[in-house]
């Protein structure tokens, strides 16, 4: 074939394109462009940084007593890190409470490292001046729960109770704008801006929504955690600002974690 | 063979020493020893409008070409902090790819240099202020052509 | 000495294809602090990857790219467990270089 011969098929192929594309530009909503774009943004997700700093932390000694976080116990037994963020939140013994990630992080950096809870529940979330130990820690662990599927129980009493009291919250309407979580989040097609709220009575959007989370903001520069999102919502809702790793939180957090079970962990995400 | 002669002699002109620098060069890290780099455009980096970035790299005219240049972004960001952008062009000798956004501060985002044996072919991300323009400029054969698709910013990404 | 990088690198018919996620404020220059101070420029200027010490990409970057880098681009050739040696230098003269050998 000949150069300009070439040129021709492919100015040809390229107006057909171009005709297929206007045909098909109608169907093309603004949900489809932004997904898009999720897609394209998808590799290189600067939240790989902070679970490197993540496993840094956990395997250097800090705080008064000079230790590791290697002995934590996440819930699979001293130690262990793979797969834990797919059964959290869950019942632990020895505190005799209903944990996530962040209280569970926070016990063993009190009984592990020796530093106070109360020093640490202060300033929790990451800022851009500093970014939090916990935070960071809470990315490296759940990057280890990645492709894991996501296996939450409701088994102890406990469990139970934690899970029926988040779904308590999550319908629970107040503040001044007389909102619940479930005003946004469990109708279907309601928007903030641009953006679609995922109606989290649905499956498939609770479990794409939970297993994202902690995900990196690309708005912020700076990787979220799970509690910090919650308060973002309570936030949003004009709520008073909930207290870092409260029951409150921590009940919540297991009804969302149970609505996803079933699917792989796939965070940290990367969001807008 | 006279080209690699040519560039050791500028590096080590560069250097303000004679040849026997470049055996220094070696032990330091790559980018020190500016091995085949050209000088950071400072003129087109700083250039305001997209005029002015093309005059400050030797572009006095970019035909428009949009088949032999696939230009990839997304129709919409989300967030303008991160737009990612995909430049290939199936021209033969590509030399070099850049991209610019047409209304940012400073216009031109990146020049990138591809060597024989280097995929024409090349991805990055860009910050973008408001909904613009992004171009893509190729040079092949040492000549110059470029396409340009518009992307429509939700939230401007330079002010935070 | 800036933070490191994160380079995958990946051999697949006979090409490598690099991704690289690089560690970098990228500040324009223009944004303010919380004082309403501007925050100066600080961004990434150059960045070369070579293979073997032969150059495979040369890139000069502007104020426009985003914070922390994202460059994906291919070569021809390469070889499973040689490695690929990226380096960066920015408007301060501050420098990073990591490698990453092909899989």
């Amino acid at each position: 074939m000949t150069t300009s011969n070439l040129m021709k098929v492919m100015l040809a192929l390229a107006l057909a394109t171009s005709f297929a594309a206007v045909a098909a530009e109608k169907e093309v909503s603004d949900s489809d462009r932004i997904a898009q774009y999720r897609d394209m943004i998808s590799d290189g997700n600067p939240a790989d940084f902070d679970e490197m700093a993540g496993e840094e932390l956990w395997k250097t000694a800090a705080g008064p007593s000079n230790a590791t976080l290697e002995k934590c116990d996440l819930g699979k037994g001293p130690g262990v890190v793979k797969g834990v963020y797919a059964i959290l939140p869950k019942y632990f013994k020895d505190t005799d409470k209903v944990q996530d990630l962040e209280s569970r992080l926070v016990t063993c950096m009190v009984t592990l490292q020796g530093f106070s809870e109360e020093e640490l529940v202060k300033k929790p979330f990451s800022t851009e001046q500093k970014k939090s130990d916990i935070t960071l820690l809470t990315t490296y662990v759940v990057g280890q729960s990645k492709g894991v599927k996501m296996n939450v129980s409701t088994k102890h009493p406990k469990e139970k109770e934690a899970y029926d009291l988040g779904k308590v919250i999550f319908n629970y309407r107040a503040g001044p704008y007389d909102f619940a979580c479930s005003t946004c989040h469990a109708t279907n097609s309601v928007r903030i801006r641009m953006q679609d709220l995922p109606n989290l009575n649905v499956k498939s959007n609770a479990q794409s929504a939970y297993t994202s989370w902690p995900a990196y903001r690309v708005s912020q520069g700076l990787t979220r955690s799970f509690q910090w999102r919650l308060n973002d919502c309570f936030r949003q809702q004009r709520f008073p600002e909930p207290k870092f790793i409260s029951e409150t939180t921590i009940d919540l957090t297991m009804f969302l974690a149970v609505s996803a079970n079933g699917a792989q962990y796939a965070g940290p995400g990367l969001k807008r | 063979m006279n080209m690699e002669v040519n560039l050791e002699r500028r590096n080590a002109l560069k250097a303000g020493g004679g040849l026997g620098l470049m055996a220094l060069f070696g032990a330091v890290g790559l980018l020190s020893s500016k091995a085949a780099l050209a000088e950071w455009n400072k003129t087109a980096f700083s250039a305001k409008t997209m005029d002015e970035a093309l005059a400050a790299m030797g572009v006095s005219t970019a035909e428009s070409n949009a088949i032999f240049i696939q230009l990839t972004v997304p129709e919409i960001a989300e967030n303008g902090s991160i737009v990612p952008v995909s430049v290939t062009s199936t021209f033969p000798n590509v030399e070099q790819i850049s991209i610019f956004v047409d209304k940012n501060p400073s216009v031109l985002a990146a020049q990138f240099n591809i060597p024989a044996g280097t995929e024409s072919m090349v991805t990055t991300r860009v910050k973008m202020g408001q909904t613009a323009n992004v171009v893509a400029l190729v040079k092949a054969d040492g000549k110059f052509y470029r396409t340009a698709k518009e992307v429509k910013v939700t939230a401007g990404g330079c002010g935070g | 000495m800036g933070n490191p990088m994160k380079i995958r690198a990946g051999l697949k018919d006979g090409v490598t294809e690099v991704k690289i996620l690089m560690q970098h404020e990228m500040e324009t220059g223009l944004r303010k602090d919380g004082e309403g101070k501007l925050i100066p420029a600080w961004f990434i200027t150059e960045v070369l990857a070579q293979y073997k010490g032969k150059t495979v990409l040369d890139a000069q970057f502007g104020q426009s790219i985003s914070k922390n880098p994202y460059l994906l681009f291919r070569f021809k050739g390469g070889a499973v467990g040689e490695k690929v040696t990226v380096s960066w230098v920015d408007n301060k003269g501050d420098k990073r270089t990591d490698e990453a050998a092909i899989a």
